[in-house]
């Protein structure tokens, strides 16, 4: 045995696409121990709830992450809806499940790209952001945005989808999941990506409740525990199952989130079928007073929203808790004991979204 | 598990066009509902100052008196709160983005005196 040593890890690193800095105590070629810091980009966003009024904070709240923003303005939405005790349309809660799962399938195929590149398969991460693409303009046409979508507001969203629209969405998801389904399938059945995933990293079920994994980080060890089964927006009128995988390794978690891809198909087909007649939103009269705490599910897993307010139109206090942030713990774990080659490939494995995590 | 079964897709890529279009030839059709820029039919606006107060990042600066509409394209959002706002219904979201510029300038659009005096209806 030599010495331990320490060697930094980010927070500019080429797996990275957000800095975080890892200290990683290294023992030969394994890892002994990690020290992580964060704290690269912080934006104060929570304090600024100060200076915008409830409303305006709808676009902060969307601008804490490029990645997950459709689900964080809905989080902040839902928070301060219930406070307010407005009830948001059937079809509003129709369109922000078609949103919110239109963007976990942009979540999860930005992550599998960026996992290929992780290991080193450049080919696979092109195609993979050529599928996400798709999805992307898809969004732009419904929503207006492509990275901000900006289309839920407080009382329901902005824009409706109309009939030749809501074909548009089932043709182009028909078109789609042959081309998701031949991508995907590389990433589960091709050799050289399964000898990078494999059995690597490994986390038990006790070790992720223990820790306080959230997301497919979570469901990946065996613990079928999905947000969206309490049945927020429309969630409660459509058939689903939490997707859990029992390995708990890399692999594993590719899989939950492969498999999520497919199932947010399905949850987009079920929404658009069953889309409800009626107005798309509610107007907002008055200030909110009270508290609320919204848990939903976002790609990378539980957030909570909690706002407080006073019965003016500024806000007493906003706290977002993000899924990677409760996910930090479990990486560590996993980091222990794994060979310095498969550090890039577990830090990827958790999704990190460093900008949610600091705000 | 199976070995070589990227090899379809690559092959395929291999004597496909490019997925990416060649962008300074090839522009991109943006579509209808994109936010791109805002747009103000000056002659129609009453300068009543509401767009700037619902702006979330003050991007709009109103002037009654010299009859100008300012916006800093490099703050604004794209969110479109001054077009719900507008009383008038004389601000359009477009949907072709701002073009890039070298340094940061605003918009400003003035309105020209117009010769019949039909400007006082609603006193």
């Amino acid at each position: 045995m030599s010495e331990k040593m320490i060697m930094p890890f980010g927070p500019q690193h080429p797996v990275l696409p957000e800095p975080i800095h890892l200290s990683l105590v290294l023992q030969d070629e394994k890892v002994a121990d990690v020290i992580p810091s964060i704290g690269f980009i912080h934006r104060g966003l929570e304090k600024l709830v100060e200076k915008k009024d409830f409303q305006e904070y709808t676009f902060v709240a969307e601008r804490i992450c490029g990645i997950c923003s459709y689900i964080h303005g809905m989080g902040y939405c839902q928070a301060v809806e219930n406070i307010m005790g407005l009830e948001v349309p059937a079809r509003a809660n129709f369109l922000r499940v078609i949103g919110g799962e239109f963007s976990r399938i942009h979540s999860h195929t930005l992550w599998l790209g960026l996992c290929a590149d992780a290991f080193g398969f450049e080919s696979l991460f092109m195609h993979t952001w050529r599928l996400r693409e798709k999805i992307l303009d898809l969004m732009e046409e419904i929503t207006g945005g492509r990275v901000i979508f900006s289309h839920v507001k407080i009382g329901g969203v902005k824009s409706d989808v109309d009939a030749l629209m809501a074909n548009k969405i089932l043709d182009i998801l028909k078109e789609l999941e042959p081309e998701f389904r031949e991508i995907t399938s590389i990433f589960l059945d091709n050799r050289t990506v399964r000898s990078r995933m494999s059995g690597v990293g490994a986390l038990s079920e006790e070790e992720a409740r223990k820790l306080g994994a959230v997301g497919p980080m979570l469901r990946a060890s065996g613990v079928a525990y999905d947000l969206r089964t309490t049945g927020y927006a429309a969630y409660g009128q459509l058939d689903f199952e939490p997707i859990v995988e029992k390995d708990g390794d890399c692999m594993a978690r590719c899989q939950v989130r492969i498999r999520e891809i497919f199932q947010s198909m399905d949850l987009i087909r079920q929404a658009v079928g069953r889309l409800p007649a009626g107005p798309i939103d509610v107007p907002v009269k008055g200030n909110p007073d009270g508290e609320f705490m919204a848990r939903l599910e976002q790609p990378r897993g539980e957030v909570v929203y909690y706002v407080k307010a006073n019965g003016t139109k500024m806000l007493d206090r906003m706290r977002v808790r993000t899924p990677t942030f409760a996910n930090l713990p479990p990486l560590i774990q996993v980091l222990k004991g794994s060979d310095l080659a498969d550090v890039p490939v577990l830090i990827l494995t958790i999704d990190p979204c460093i900008s949610c995590t600091e705000r | 598990m199976s070995f070589m079964n990227a090899s379809k897709v690559m092959l395929r890529s291999l004597f496909s066009k490019p997925a990416t279009a060649m962008y300074p030839v090839k522009k991109r059709e943006p579509y209808a509902a994109t936010r791109g820029s805002i747009e103000n039919r000056i002659q129609e606006c009453i300068f009543c100052g509401i767009c700037s107060k619902k702006c979330p990042t003050g991007a709009i600066a109103v002037s009654r008196d010299g009859k100008s509409w300012e916006i800093d394209r490099f703050k604004c959002i794209a969110c479109g709160a001054c077009v719900g706002a507008c009383p008038k219904k004389c601000l359009d979201m477009k949907n072709n983005y701002a073009p890039p510029a070298t340094k940061k300038s605003t918009d400003r659009f003035v309105q020209q005196p117009q010769p019949q005096a039909e400007e006082k209806p609603d006193a």
